[in-house]
């Protein structure tokens, strides 16, 4: 069960040899060390991506460093799949929790349904998945306040601009993503309460996360309406909206990973929703034996979503920004301000 | 912002969007001219995309990069050639077959080198077309009318976007003025009588299927190292199929072709400029239906409501010499 091969068959070896004391001592060590492993070697952990690609620089990214970081902590080897198309999604997580993996993570809303099929399938696996609530015993979701992490990018794009307009770029049309949009425009009129926010979506099927020729060219379209600062919530068609800003010496705004050195000096910052530690979580509380089930909702106060700020923007945060993002932070975290979520009522504060 | 100056970023996002369907428009037009029918544009495109992305990533030349991307395209149109020209196979299967194995193996092979999920590493900026501002656009942009559409839209755009407007009258002169386009054109219409002036239908339609190649390696290079920075899988997007149906539109003529893929551009950045604005009278119009318009005009043309599109009689069949 998940006890890692090279220990007993190193043991049985050895035991079979053993005549000297030194190969004794080292098989009981040898023992020792697998009795240890066995009390929390019941993980064998598996992770699936979203469609957009394990390598986007963004939101399935950070599900891979979260993995690699328990890797690397721990030395237990997890697995990993990328579904390139909608429906391949189920059959994976299928795959895995059939073949014993435990716990099966699944990063996207778009396995919210497959995740409820199979969940219930193998009770004893445990499941999570990060961007949607299945509401079953064994399943852990991990949502995100990104409207409060969106309102804090907001503000800063608000005090950057000089023209007073500033873009947002969404992947695909989702309630999600206008939960982006939305916390965004509050932050930016927080800022600026006259300032003007385009916003602009990539698509309505799975290829928006990855067009990051569209992405340029609605950025391009923004930028020639005014706007100098654009905010990309869309995966890897971001990239097209970052390399465009970059282009037109205009500022962006990343997301879900730490963007900020993919353009040094364009990029004003990123809205880094921290789904490595919800991946990281999941994994470790397993191997701890601390699993719980249930719905985990992380803001800002929780350190779940949060505005990149390193070496590679900092000449872009002047004090007076740094001390907006400082003060709405402590704002939301006190409760004095409350970003309005689109996804509970599918509407927008004008 | 005024009426003029929304239609003048209008007008600049349509010419960038419209090059890469002109350039596989174009190349469309040579080998179905030919009477060979390409559905396998799409697939050149992605292939050359990727090979332009790969070496101007490794070299930092863009022009290596554009090199790379019509020899790899030129390949993939010679593998066409010889499975439906020297093999009579299906034309149509053919071409479908080499859009799977070009989607694939870009991929594939972006992964086992690059490792970042099919996607090739950003390209630095000096291996990018940039941007080439013309004499005197900041002169005259103060002129009204004459000065923005000049300085931000007819200037201000890469090479290739000129190379593409050149190839046009390029292409007109070489079906209509040369030896080799008159018998292009017989070729496509009826090989038996080519075939009897002693002349090689299956040279003249590898001929063909080359220049064919080569238009669509500019095509996938723009895509991939002028529009954007880097290769990412699929990222052709239909744009194959696009410029297939704007050279039905156009009913096999280069110049018509320009028209129909500025058109199609046009409305595209339309679409884009549209999203989420609402018209009077009318309230907020889904983008989806200006997508959709390309497809739907081809449709109808057709259908034979706007004139007659006659595809060149003897495109799809294998050429059989008698004996």
């Amino acid at each position: 069960m998940g006890v890692p091969f090279e220990w007993p068959a190193g043991g049985t070896k050895q035991e079979k040899q053993g005549c000297t004391m030194k190969k004794t001592l080292l098989s009981l060590l040898a023992m020792a060390a697998m009795s240890t492993t066995a009390l929390s070697a019941d993980v064998k952990p598996a992770l699936v991506y979203g469609t957009g690609g394990k390598f986007d620089k963004s939101f399935n990214e950070a599900a891979y460093t979260g993995a690699e970081k328990f890797k690397k902590e721990t030395g237990i080897e997890f697995r990993d799949f990328e579904p390139t198309s909608d429906t391949q999604g189920e059959q994976a997580i299928r795959n895995f929790a059939s073949r014993g993996y435990n716990p099966v993570v699944a990063v996207s809303f778009a396995w919210t349904s497959a995740m409820e099929k199979v969940a219930a399938e193998f009770p004893d696996t445990k499941f999570a998945i990060v961007d949607a609530s299945v509401d079953l015993k064994n399943v852990r979701s991990v949502l995100y306040k990104e409207e409060e992490g969106s309102y804090l990018v907001g503000v800063m794009a608000g005090m950057a601009s000089k023209t007073g307009k500033v873009g947002f770029i969404g992947g695909m049309d989702i309630p999600l993503i206008r939960k982006f949009g939305c916390g965004y425009v509050q932050g930016v009129k927080a800022a600026k309460p006259d300032a003007q926010v385009f916003q602009n979506m990539t698509g309505t099927t799975g290829a928006a996360w990855n067009d990051p020729v569209r992405g340029g060219e609605l950025t391009k379209n923004q930028i020639d309406q005014g706007a100098d600062v654009v905010y990309a919530a869309a995966g890897a068609t971001g990239l097209g909206v970052l390399q465009t800003a970059a282009d037109n010496k205009k500022l962006s705004i990343g997301v879900d990973s730490n963007q900020n050195f993919l353009h040094p000096g364009s990029v004003l910052t990123s809205m880094v929703k921290r789904v490595d530690l919800a991946v990281y979580n999941a994994f470790m509380d397993v191997k701890n034996d601390k699993f719980t089930a249930g719905v985990q909702s992380l803001g800002i106060k929780e350190d779940g979503v949060a505005a990149a700020v390193d070496d590679n923007n900092k000449s872009l945060i002047t004090p007076e920004i740094q001390a907006a993002v400082d003060k709405a932070k402590a704002d939301i975290m006190s409760g004095s301000v409350k970003v309005h979520d689109y996804m509970t009522d599918n509407s927008c504060p004008k | 912002m005024d009426y003029f100056d929304i239609l003048i970023s209008i007008l600049g996002s349509a010419i960038r969007l419209s090059i890469p369907l002109l350039f596989t428009a174009l190349a469309g037009l040579f080998s179905e001219r030919a009477g060979i029918f390409d559905i396998g544009l799409e697939g050149k495109m992605l292939a050359s995309a990727f090979a332009a992305a790969c070496v101007a990533h490794l070299t930092a030349d863009p022009w290596l990069g554009l090199l790379a991307g019509i020899l790899v395209s030129i390949a993939v149109s010679l593998i066409h050639g010889f499975a439906s020209i020297t093999n009579r196979g299906n034309q149509i299967v053919s071409g479908v077959a080499l859009n799977f194995v070009a989607a694939g193996l870009t991929v594939v092979l972006g992964q086992a080198w690059f490792g970042q999920g099919g996607r090739t590493p950003q390209v630095p900026t000096e291996g990018r077309f940039s941007s080439i501002i013309l004499p005197g656009a900041d002169a005259v942009r103060g002129v009204p009318f004459i000065g923005p559409l000049y300085a931000n839209v007819i200037s201000g755009n890469n090479i290739l976007t000129y190379i593409a407007f050149l190839m046009v009258p390029l292409s007109w002169w070489v079906l209509y003025r040369t030896r080799f386009g008159l018998r292009l054109r017989a070729v496509g219409e009826n090989p038996g009588a080519v075939d009897t002036a002693g002349i090689s239908v299956t040279w003249l339609r590898y001929r063909a299927l080359i220049v064919t190649g080569f238009l669509a390696g500019f095509a996938g290079t723009y895509l991939s190292i002028a529009q954007s920075a880097a290769f990412i899988s699929n990222m052709s997007a239909g744009k194959g199929y696009i410029a297939l149906a704007a050279l039905i539109f156009a009913k096999w003529k280069p110049v018509p072709v320009m028209f129909a893929c500025l058109l199609f551009g046009f409305l595209d950045a339309f679409a884009n400029f549209m999203q989420g604005k609402s018209v009077p009278l009318i309230g907020e119009v889904p983008v989806q239906i200006f997508q959709a318009l390309p497809y739907i005009l081809t449709c109808i043309l057709l259908a034979g409501f706007i004139g007659i599109a006659r595809p060149p009689k003897a495109g799809g069949v294998p050429y059989t010499k008698e004996r």
